[in-house]
């Protein structure tokens, strides 16, 4: 007997949304969350009264616009606040601030390089070209296309057909830009178009977030390609603020699958996997509370996912050792601040009332060269976290005031590097250092800055991991890395959210097409679990 | 000689654009910043001011004021109470929409109207014997409004009347020293208020205001953002969605009350015998059902509105800034020898609400929500249809809109 068609294991922004479709498609469907508050990595928290922090995940891009409708999230208060600028110091003293204005934009970047001011053209419509070639591959899952033809299920040969076509339709210079951003460097790619420093650096900000690169290493490419992925209102590589922050966006997610029908149980810890001969039974919690169900899925990462909650003894060995080989690193941390006042960017003196804050509505790119961000590199590579950090920072408030106080700020600093393991000392020992160094960073940008700070939090790649059970801390649930991507993410063989356990699913980030706040791998995952009770006929009407 | 607003010597200051339109004979700012779009979110997430001075204000005063402004406004005014106001129209004699406006009832005699439009001289001419003085009081005034969610908590800071005000209730107040009106009226169909105050005191009300807003997200808006919000809220503007009917060519261009959507003013009309400019044909109108369109929401199928694009090889474009010219609207896709049903005459893509929406006109029959219908758009140069269906106005509709305060 089963009180449920499908438990979801873990309560982050891909559970959450794999429990909506599930309980939309009619599934009596419970999402166990071993914490008090829904979100896994995606959470906001009021860690001083008035002031809303969010902890680890910051903003939103690449959330498909299809779950939006799908799961209508519009009814349940989804509300990104999009960002009307971006922010980067030169290092100089000087900067570059983009914004909506694309003319503008033209003249902001010509005022350091007349040579770049048309490359910003080319450069944005080439990406687009590419984003565009892959963006079905994107929201599909990844065709079955290795193994034997013969007896393959008609499905997937359709699958792999409709692959096969879309990528012959490629215009071949967009292909190859695509191979030159999965295979190479950012900076080799961003090189091409620009010619001055920071406008390279600017560009090559995204190409490291959450991955054991540089900006100069085969690999930072594909990490550059991926965040240009997102969107809102159609514009590509955009990013808004969630209203709430990205715990806003979560607890809309939660009140979307309630309203679907899905029932959300906090504070309930999945210890194993039920199996019986190959199947899945269903779940035990930590309190030994047995919860049957036909279908499990789980949104927690690979690891997690495959060796925590099953016994490996139950999984074939290929499996077991792509898994354990699986990269993890995690290699950023946070370091978020209460601030008494905006900060002071000396070259941009604060117009009056209600101007002038435009320059603090968007990201804030503390990485002003490509050298500088490979230089924070190198002490990754050997244990160690930057002096230097890179930076993306935000200052929510400014555009959602509900995050602080009246004339209070909170500013959220995504730092990277920091790797997940330290040689010669650990993340205990060396946390409020780590904030420091991010600290004095931001203070040599905006002096006066240490001053304002009210209140600081430091989280390390092991806070990351004990808090939220991301392997290592690592924000994607799985390096962004070519090996570990589309047909073997998390493993080759079993991209398609199954496992080998008959019923049990993956929904996390740690499956294609990843992190970052998409969605598409609960999705993806849970049009697996309907197309397998439809064709095993278990399906509800 | 382009005039300009009594906000203006502080508002040009935060405007970093140089954008203005021209607003019958004002300058009107079409942007403060590089982004719209963020001052649309203003609104719509914090709070906005916007400088909605160059409309006409006309002072109706005069023992017989209120039976006049009953004889000639569409919404009946001896129901609106003093200390109240009413958005209401007034028509021609055939029935046809001239325009519309917001009327102020400052006391049993005493009203203030706003209109988008010069009106003095019609209004005038309709007074015969009766005991009422008409004046432009236009230059007299500035009106900001400030409007958001955050519109309350700005301004009852400075007034505390604004925290217990009705939607569509005013007050006379002071900012400082300075007397003004407190309305809770806006354009955008959120939470908010305007404020009414005599020229030479508006830039000092206005510094208050921004002062008080310090904190709370405040910025000016421009009439980009203005349009994108108006048209969420349902909020329909003369010479976009219809012509002054005494300034029409055709009746084509003319429309009723019902066909403009205001059909919930005329409650209970057909059994009153106010008389009033335009009363016999609206009430015929009404008995006989014979009106010849709807007006309601469209909402574009935004999975037929990206395939569209995307197997035209585009980016499927959502764009927050309205069309400038109308869309006819098929019963069937016109590929499949679809006959036109009606047209929309505002569309965008919505932010907050994620579609592509739009304010339309359609055949009565059509006019149930989620009632299918074909838009026609251009694609790579020629026309083609894409699924749309009707809603109820307004698409955006907000409880704190006219919740009362807490």
């Amino acid at each position: 007997m089963s009180s449920y068609d499908a438990i979801v294991v873990g309560g982050g922004h891909n559970g959450l949304v794999n429990a909506g479709y599930l309980a939309k498609a009619g599934l009596r469907t419970l999402v166990l969350e071993q914490r008090h508050v829904v979100g896994g990595a995606a959470i906001t928290e009021e860690l001083v009264p008035g002031f809303s922090f969010t902890t680890f995940s910051y903003a939103l891009s690449l959330l498909r616009p299809e779950i939006i409708q799908e799961l209508d999230l519009v009814t349940h208060g989804f509300m990104p606040l999009m960002m009307p600028s971006s922010f980067h110091p030169t290092g100089d003293g000087d900067y570059l601030l983009l914004g909506d204005d694309h003319g503008q934009n033209i003249q902001e970047i010509r005022r350091h390089s007349p040579h770049d001011a048309d490359a910003y053209d080319r450069y944005h419509h080439d990406l687009d070209r590419v984003v565009q070639a892959m963006q079905p591959l994107f929201d599909n899952a990844p065709p079955n296309v290795f193994g034997p033809k013969k007896g393959r299920d008609p499905e997937d040969q359709a699958d792999v057909a409709w692959l096969l076509n879309h990528l012959g339709g490629i215009e071949q210079k967009v292909m190859h830009d695509v191979v030159r951003l999965i295979t190479g460097s950012a900076a080799d790619w961003i090189e091409d178009y620009f010619e001055h420093e920071a406008i390279r650096g600017y560009h090559a900000s995204s190409s490291i977030i959450g991955t054991k690169v540089g900006p100069m290493s085969p690999g930072s490419g594909l990490v550059l390609l991926f965040h240009r992925m997102g969107e809102h209102d159609g514009h590509l590589g955009s990013w808004a603020f969630h209203k709430g922050g990205n715990g806003g966006f979560t607890q809309v997610l939660a009140r979307a699958a309630g309203a679907h029908g899905a029932e959300i149980r906090l504070g309930a810890r999945v210890s194993k996997v039920l199996t019986q001969e190959g199947r899945t039974l269903g779940v035990v919690l930590d309190d030994g509370t047995e919860l049957r169900a036909p279908v499990v899925v789980s949104a927690l990462d690979p690891r997690r996912t495959f060796l925590d909650l099953l016994d490996p003894r139950e999984l074939p060995a290929d499996l077991v050792e792509n898994v354990e080989r699986m990269k993890f690193r995690g290699v950023s941390g946070k370091v978020n601040f209460a601030l008494d006042a905006l900060p002071v960017f000396p070259a941009l003196p604060p117009l009056p009332n209600g101007g002038g804050v435009d320059h603090y509505g968007g990201f804030m790119n503390i990485g002003p060269t490509i050298e500088y961000v490979e230089r924070a590199f190198d002490a990754a590579k050997y244990g160690w976290y930057s002096e230097k950090p890179f930076i993306d920072a935000a200052i929510q408030s400014v555009v959602d005031p509900d995050m602080a106080p009246p004339g209070k700020h909170v500013m959220s600093c995504f730092v990277q590097y920091a790797p997940y393991e330290l040689r010669g000392s650990d993340w205990h020992a060396e946390r409020e250092r780590f904030g420091d160094t991010a600290q004095a960073v931001l203070d040599s940008h905006f002096p006066g800055f240490d001053d304002l700070v009210l209140h600081r939090e430091v989280v390390t790649p092991v806070d990351i991991e004990q808090v939220t059970r991301l392997t290592e801390g690592n924000i994607f649930a799985g390096e962004f890395l070519a090996p570990q991507m589309y047909f073997f993410r998390p493993a080759p063989g079993w991209s398609q959210y199954r496992t080998p356990i008959d019923g049990y699913y993956q929904c996390g980030s740690g499956t294609h097409p990843g992190g970052c706040v998409i969605g598409s791998p609960g999705k993806l995952a849970s049009q697996r679990v309907l197309r397998d009770l439809r064709s095993s006929g278990h399906a509800r009407s | 000689m382009i005039r300009t607003t009594p906000f203006h010597a502080r508002l040009s200051e935060l405007n970093t654009q140089g954008l203005y339109t021209h607003w019958q004979g004002h300058l009107s700012a079409l942007r403060y910043t590089h982004a719209p779009k963020h001052e649309y979110f203003a609104v719509r997430n914090a709070v906005g001011v916007f400088d909605t001075s160059p409309l006409f204000k006309y002072r109706i005063h005069g023992p017989d004021a209120e039976r006049f402004l009953a004889g000639v406004l569409v919404r009946d005014i001896r129901k609106c109470r003093p200390g109240h106001a009413q958005y209401t129209l007034w028509c021609d004699d055939r029935g046809y929409v001239m325009e519309d406006g917001v009327v102020v009832r400052h006391s049993a005699t005493d009203f203030l109207l706003t209109a988008a439009r010069p009106n003095l001289g019609w209004f005038t001419d309709l007074r015969g014997r009766m005991r009422v003085d008409l004046e432009d009081v236009s230059d007299d005034y500035g009106i900001l409004a400030v409007q958001g969610p955050r519109s309350r908590a700005v301004l009852s800071a400075l007034m505390p009347e604004a925290g217990s005000l009705l939607f569509f209730g005013h007050t006379q107040t002071k900012i400082g020293s300075a007397p003004v009106t407190l309305s809770r009226t806006g354009y955008t169909g959120d939470l908010g208020f305007e404020v009414t105050v005599e020229s030479e005191q508006a830039v000092d009300v206005l510094d208050m205001i921004l002062e008080s807003g310090r904190g709370h997200g405040l910025r000016p808006f421009g009439e980009e953002a203005l349009m994108m919000l108006r048209i969420e809220a349902g909020l329909p503007l003369v010479d976009v969605e219809w012509r002054n009917s005494r300034l029409a060519f055709t009746d084509h261009e003319r429309v009723t009350p019902t066909e403009l959507g205001m059909d919930w003013m005329l409650r209970g009309m057909a059994d009153d015998d106010r008389a009033f400019v335009g009363g016999q044909a609206i009430r015929r109108e009404l008995a006989s059902k014979s009106s010849r369109w709807a007006t309601v929401g469209v909402v574009v199928d935004w999975e037929r509105w990206d395939s569209l694009h995307r197997d035209a090889g585009l980016l499927p474009p959502k764009d927050e800034h309205p069309l400038s010219y109308e869309s006819v609207l098929h019963d069937r896709p016109t590929t499949d020898g679809g006959s036109q049903v009606g047209y929309v005459t505002s569309f965008s893509y919505s932010p907050v609400l994620q579609r592509h929406i739009g304010l339309a006109r359609v055949r009565p029959d059509l006019a149930a929500p989620g009632s299918e219908v074909h838009l026609e758009v251009a694609m790579h140069h020629s026309n083609t249809t894409v699924l749309a269906r009707t809603a109820k106005l307004p698409l955006f509709n907000p409880a704190r809109k006219t919740a009362t305060g807490g």
